[in-house]
């Protein structure tokens, strides 16, 4: 067991020093990465940094003159928000959304006059024309974008439930006189009429509206599209290092290496089992480095911890194993190579690492016998709050697959010993 | 010199149809360096990789100091230790790194395999160097690397299959001291060369090998005598005159043995240079190769080779 860890670390250590195939290996899945999650702005805030949401640059442009329009300025300037947000305020909407275009802030929260009085009866009981609040996102900042959507949706739906309106409208009716605050039930009873009112309102223009270009509305519809491509990049990556393992079979007869090893007292069983050892820690290692810098350095969250090693761990062996059967099948390390890199891309295609393609038939049963699929399915539930129950077809599906790959490579080993040694 | 370390009767290696090493027979006695002398192809690396239990021979047997290859191989592989042809090193690794992980192939750990790593490098004078990676070594050091793995694990019986291919003058000498150094401290030494003068100047004994047969087998002097008084006399042209081709001219000459081209020269194996000369010369002004010197040689292993096989060894 001592030689077979040998083998397997001095395999490792050559692997991670050869400069070439760490660029493959760790540099670019990452710039992969970090690229697509530019592109879609996953990673984008006020700053276009990709740390954290804080500090949201939005603008706000309150025409109202309303309680209800000066209700959600308050909000969106209130303490609670004031790590989250950055706001100031604009007289312009169109200055504001100037600011949008030159990406200079998040979003313009434009609240148009007559907001307050199309919900509001005014003194002589009347209500006027409904009408939209406008939150002007910006394209490249869709998650910062999203956040103060959310915020002034928050808010427009507490009107609508009656919850801000009751309070304000019941103030107002009281500082006009037409109710005495003793007449505490019709009070509630008024307010409920008014939130159902709003409510009602099938026909009439949305109480609020975003405008957004489509690529952002796609970007935002899928908020987790970095914790799907940094896995994805990851895995495909994965199956060029363990091609880089299998070659490295083969090279070692072409070096003289094996030989070596031969005519030293190791089994050839013991060399085996040491380079599949390598390929494996090599692989372990190279998607645990990914996966702690994408949560260091993006932070991503990959969930259950357990569960992301386990994957780790067997999409691992499930991708060694199809290293180790390239290397069983070529007689040439530059074979294992060009093999490696078709299966790569072909993996990377069906096993959904470069972009979510919802196959159907043929090609749905055949991204199954990608370690891809399973891994990222697994990583994506993890991602979501998924436990290891939940992970478990993928791990018992990646297992299984490991397990038919190592006897069937080492099948064919035997069978072609002679011309293994041989060059 | 004792008892022989390595015997082999009759040994054989055939790859289908192929015959590379046509049933050898010889003995390497205890302490001795014993070169196999031959061109590229004769043989000598099959024979090296059946000894070292890497290739099962297809006929006749091998004992080494009591075991049989291939039933006993385990502990033949203890025994040995190969320096190959190859520079079987790990490029991304240093020196001392490289070391480490073949004494560990030997079950050697700790403490005792450290002082052995320093031993070996101290061998090869290259302690210095230890720590650097070995990808950013000459070839000479290269090739004193996997020398010392080689070594690592003290094997009573040493096989190098041609260490010095490829490597400076300086670089040689100093691997061909190591080897003698090896023998004077015991270690039995099986060396395969087609260097010529390799092979005299290290070897206890010799068997010259060619197209997988072993042609002659002996001490120097007795391999010497079988040319007898014969002489190695070798014409060297002027520029524009190249010996290629040529040699045919020689044949017909009378006392001229055996005529070849070798190096750009023409290699004449002859009875006696002085009676042999005038003709020569005559044939080779009539053929339009002006002379631009003669050297003549005495009985040496190349006309050894030469008087066996009517080529020389570099053909």
């Amino acid at each position: 067991m001592k030689k077979i860890l040998n083998i397997g670390w001095k395999d490792l250590i050559v692997l991670f020093r050869d400069k070439g195939a760490l660029v493959l290996m760790l540099g670019a899945p990452f710039v992969l990465t970090l690229g697509l999650g530019l592109i879609t702005g996953s990673f984008s805030n006020n700053s276009g940094s990709s740390s954290g949401l804080a500090g949201i640059a939005v603008v706000v442009v309150n025409k109202d003159g309303g309680e209800l329009g000066q209700g959600l300025v308050d909000v969106l300037f209130s303490a609670d928000l004031a790590e989250l947000l950055a706001p100031d305020t604009a007289v312009s909407p169109q200055a504001a959304r100037q600011q949008v275009d030159n990406n200079a802030i998040a979003a313009a929260v434009i609240i148009p006059a007559g907001f307050t009085d199309g919900i509001l009866p005014n003194a002589s009981g009347q209500v006027g024309e409904p009408v939209a609040i406008e939150v002007y996102a910006n394209p490249a900042r869709p998650i910062s974008a999203n956040v103060v959507s959310s915020i002034v949706a928050d808010y427009i739906n507490q009107v609508e439930t009656g919850m801000v309106s009751v309070n304000v409208a019941l103030t107002q009716l009281v500082m006009h006189g037409r109710i005495t605050p003793a007449n505490t039930e019709s009070m509630m009873t008024l307010g409920q009429e008014m939130g159902q009112r709003l409510i009602s309102q099938d026909a009439a223009p949305q109480p609020i509206r975003i405008e957004r270009d489509k690529a952002a509305a796609e970007a935002a519809s899928n908020p987790n599209f970095l914790a799907y491509i940094a896995p994805g990049m990851a895995v495909a990556f994965l199956m060029y290092t363990v091609a880089l393992g299998g070659r490295s079979i083969l090279a070692e007869r072409d070096k003289g290496t094996l030989s070596r090893l031969l005519i030293s007292p190791t089994s050839a069983t013991q060399i085996l089992a040491g380079k599949v050892v390598g390929i494996f820690l090599t692989g372990v290692a190279q998607v645990s480095v990914l996966i702690a810098a994408s949560a260091l350095l993006f932070g991503l969250r990959w969930g259950n911890l357990p569960g992301v090693v386990l994957l780790i761990v067997t999409v691992s062996a499930a991708a060694t194993g199809w290293g180790l059967l390239l290397a069983s099948l070529a007689n040439r390390p530059g074979q294992v190579s060009s093999f490696g890199t078709a299966l790569m891309l072909t993996f990377g295609i069906l096993g959904g690492s470069f972009v979510q393609i919802p196959f159907t038939g043929l090609l749905a049963q055949l991204s199954k016998i990608t370690p891809n699929a399973w891994a990222i399915e697994g990583f994506m539930s993890l991602s979501q709050g998924g436990s290891l129950a939940d992970i478990a077809p993928s791990l018992i599906a990646l297992v299984v697959m490991a397990a038919l790959l190592f006897g069937t490579a080492v099948l064919i080993f035997q069978r072609r010993s002679g011309a293994l040694i041989a060059r | 010199m004792s008892e022989p370390i390595l015997t082999t009767k009759d040994l054989q290696k055939s790859y289908g149809d192929n015959q590379a090493v046509k049933g050898i027979s010889f003995s390497v006695l205890r302490g001795e360096i014993f070169s196999l002398l031959g061109p590229n192809g004769a043989g000598k690396t099959t024979t090296i990789s059946m000894l070292s239990c890497l290739l099962t021979p297809t006929g006749g047997t091998a004992v080494i100091n009591g075991l049989a290859i291939p039933q006993d191989s385990l502990a033949i592989r203890r025994l040995i230790g190969v320096v190959p042809q190859e520079i079987a090193l790990y490029d991304e690794l240093t020196a001392r790194q490289n070391l480490q992980f073949w004494g560990q192939m030997y079950d050697m750990k700790g403490k005792a395999l450290k002082q052995r790593i320093d031993e070996v490098l101290e061998q090869v004078a290259l302690s210095d160097r230890a720590n650097d990676r070995v990808e950013t070594y000459s070839g000479g050091m290269k090739r004193r690397i996997n020398i010392a793995v080689g070594l690592l694990h003290k094997p009573q019986l040493l096989f190098m299959d041609e260490p010095t291919v490829g490597i400076d003058p300086q670089s040689r000498r100093r691997i061909l001291d190591m080897v003698r150094d090896l023998r004077d401290q015991g270690m039995t030494v099986l060396y395969t060369t087609h260097y010529m003068e390799e092979a005299e100047e290290l070897s206890d004994r010799v068997g010259i090998i060619d197209h997988g047969r072993l042609i002659a087998l002996g001490t120097q002097e007795e391999l010497k005598q079988v040319v007898g008084e014969q002489e190695t006399v070798r014409l060297n042209f002027g520029e524009g005159h190249e010996a290629n081709g040529h040699a045919e001219l020689f044949n017909g000459v009378d006392g001229v043995l055996a005529a070849n081209s070798l190096d750009g020269e023409i290699v004449l194996s002859v009875k006696e240079a002085g009676a042999v000369l005038p003709a020569v010369v005559t044939r080779a002004n009539s053929a339009g190769l002006p002379i631009r010197a003669i050297e003549i040689e005495e009985p040496n292993l190349e006309a050894v080779f030469l008087h066996l096989t009517g080529r020389a060894l570099r053909d």
